[in-house]
């Protein structure tokens, strides 16, 4: 249960970061958090002869949010994302799913740009990341590319992030006017491996009917699923919505996998239950949030 | 392969550290073995059971799934910094002892540093301590095998007493 031993850089820069990266290339891997990594190394699992810590880089530890979203540095904490009272004004969805991801104490190191890229298909942020449509930064020697959630997620534990590159931060879009969003898992206890996990978004029109319904599912498929509901939904107000209709349209498209915590067909089960949890808790609250815009709809909200 | 040592200089306790050790030296095991600060405990060396708690800059981490290098220059607090330095017991020890909220105590050093800064941050969030809901959310990551956890949340709630009666004592709360 000890580590193996590995060549340690600790840059004091993004661009020093990059030079390392770019020399080390496939045996090299960054370090953030490691809340992920380092179990894997001391189990042997993992063994890169490389670990570049992004802790002193520098320019990492940015949290900004405007009312266009949020936007997470490679270094930022997840329990600083879940505490933070502007993050929660304006994407509200982080702080319920980051209240899922492992316990406390282990996100006060853990960090969110991370866990994107440690691309767990059970990890909670990258089904967010996948349903809101966000973002991750991505930049390496002399480039800069901007990926979206549905391209950078490659496979089970694994981004597209080519060995050179470094990912420094990610962009999770504000929740829009008259929305709603909700989370929901099952796992054996709180805090383990999600055995389903459900991350939805409601919009409602201008007369407060459902425009649009999205679940991202966790631990359904080697990527986060994305299934867009809306047709489902039947376009009535949330109130008046049968959301089980979404729960059996979502059964029907889903190709849960069999392991050892779930058959594929109770994971099924429970993505079905999970829909309907999350899309009837979305759009309760879009209905709340454009109950109380009053007329300016959310706007003042914002 | 033969491995770079590095000179590690932190704070502990309050107290400026330092020792040599290699890159991949858990911080667990710097406590340990290179402090000889046995307080610290290692149950899983993966992150599950909570024993190797300590406060890294205030806030609890698994010091198991952190690296000692990556510690340079911060400031670590372990169980045996959490009483006086008469070797009296803190606030969150003394309730643990009047709750009885640990049998063996292999997984009491964990728990007592979690403890401490859960009802640290309630507290310096203007309340009295954690409500019930907080303490099951704070002591989630924390296993014990033992006591069935009833007398630790008790307990929990039994320290932020004690806090606070300490802190009138001193004046500096109402």
């Amino acid at each position: 249960m000890k580590p193996p031993p590995f060549t340690y850089h600790s840059p004091s820069s993004v661009e020093e970061t990059l030079d390392v990266l770019a020399e080390t290339g496939t045996d090299g891997k960054v370090l953030a958090g490691g809340q992920s990594l380092i179990p894997l190394m001391n189990m042997r699992l993992a063994a890169p002869a490389h670990l570049i810590d992004i802790n002193g880089a520098g320019g990492l530890d940015v949290l900004r949010t405007s009312d266009d979203g949020v936007r997470v540095g490679a270094t930022v904490r997840q329990a600083r994302v879940e505490r933070d009272a502007e993050v929660f004004r304006v994407q509200p969805l982080l702080r319920w799913a980051t209240g899922f991801v492992a316990h406390p104490v282990v996100r006060n190191r853990g960090t969110v740009v991370g866990s994107l890229a440690h691309a767990d298909p059970a990890g909670e942020l990258p089904a967010v990341l996948a349903l809101l449509d966000g973002t991750i930064e991505v930049v390496s020697r002399g480039a800069r590319r901007t990926v979206t959630g549905r391209d950078f997620f490659a496979g089970p534990l694994e981004s597209s992030l080519e060995p050179d590159e470094l990912a420094v931060s990610a962009f999770f879009p504000a929740l829009p006017d008259r929305a709603g969003a909700s989370f929901a898992e099952v796992a054996r206890r709180h805090g383990d491996f999600a055995v389903c996990g459900a991350a939805g978004l409601v919009e409602l029109d201008d007369d407060l009917r459902v425009a649009a319904a999205r679940v991202a599912y966790v631990s359904v498929g080697p990527n986060p699923v994305v299934l867009d509901l809306t047709e489902a939904c039947g376009h009535r107000s949330p109130g008046a919505t049968d959301w089980t209709r979404a729960a059996d349209a979502a059964r029907g498209r889903l190709d849960p996998g069999a392991d050892i915590h779930a058959s594929a067909e109770y994971r099924r089960h429970l993505a079905g239950v999970l829909t309907a949890r999350v899309l009837g808790e979305a759009g309760a609250r879009a209905h709340g949030a454009a109950a109380s815009g009053d007329g300016a709809h959310s706007g003042a909200l914002r | 392969m033969s491995e770079d040592v590095y000179e590690i200089r932190l704070t502990v306790n309050g107290v400026p550290r330092s020792a040599r050790a290699p890159a991949r030296r858990l911080l667990s095991d710097f406590l340990r073995h290179d402090l000889g600060l046995t307080g610290t405990h290692v149950g899983c060396e993966h992150g599950v059971c909570g024993c190797c708690t300590v406060l890294l800059d205030g806030a609890p981490v698994r010091s198991c799934l952190m690296f000692a290098v990556s510690a340079r220059a911060h400031e670590v607090t372990t169980v045996e910094g959490l009483g006086g330095p008469d070797g009296s017991l803190g606030p969150v020890q003394r309730a643990f002892q009047e709750c009885h909220a640990l049998q063996c105590g292999f997984c009491t050093p964990g728990f007592l540093v979690a403890v401490t800064a859960l009802v640290r941050d309630a507290r310096a969030a203007g309340r009295a301590g954690p409500t019930e809901e907080e303490v099951l959310e704070g002591i989630s990551g924390n296993l014990c095998r033992c006591t069935g956890y009833q007398n630790i949340v008790k307990a929990v709630h039994r320290a932020a007493d004690l806090m606070a009666e300490h802190g009138a004592e001193d004046g500096g709360e109402p």
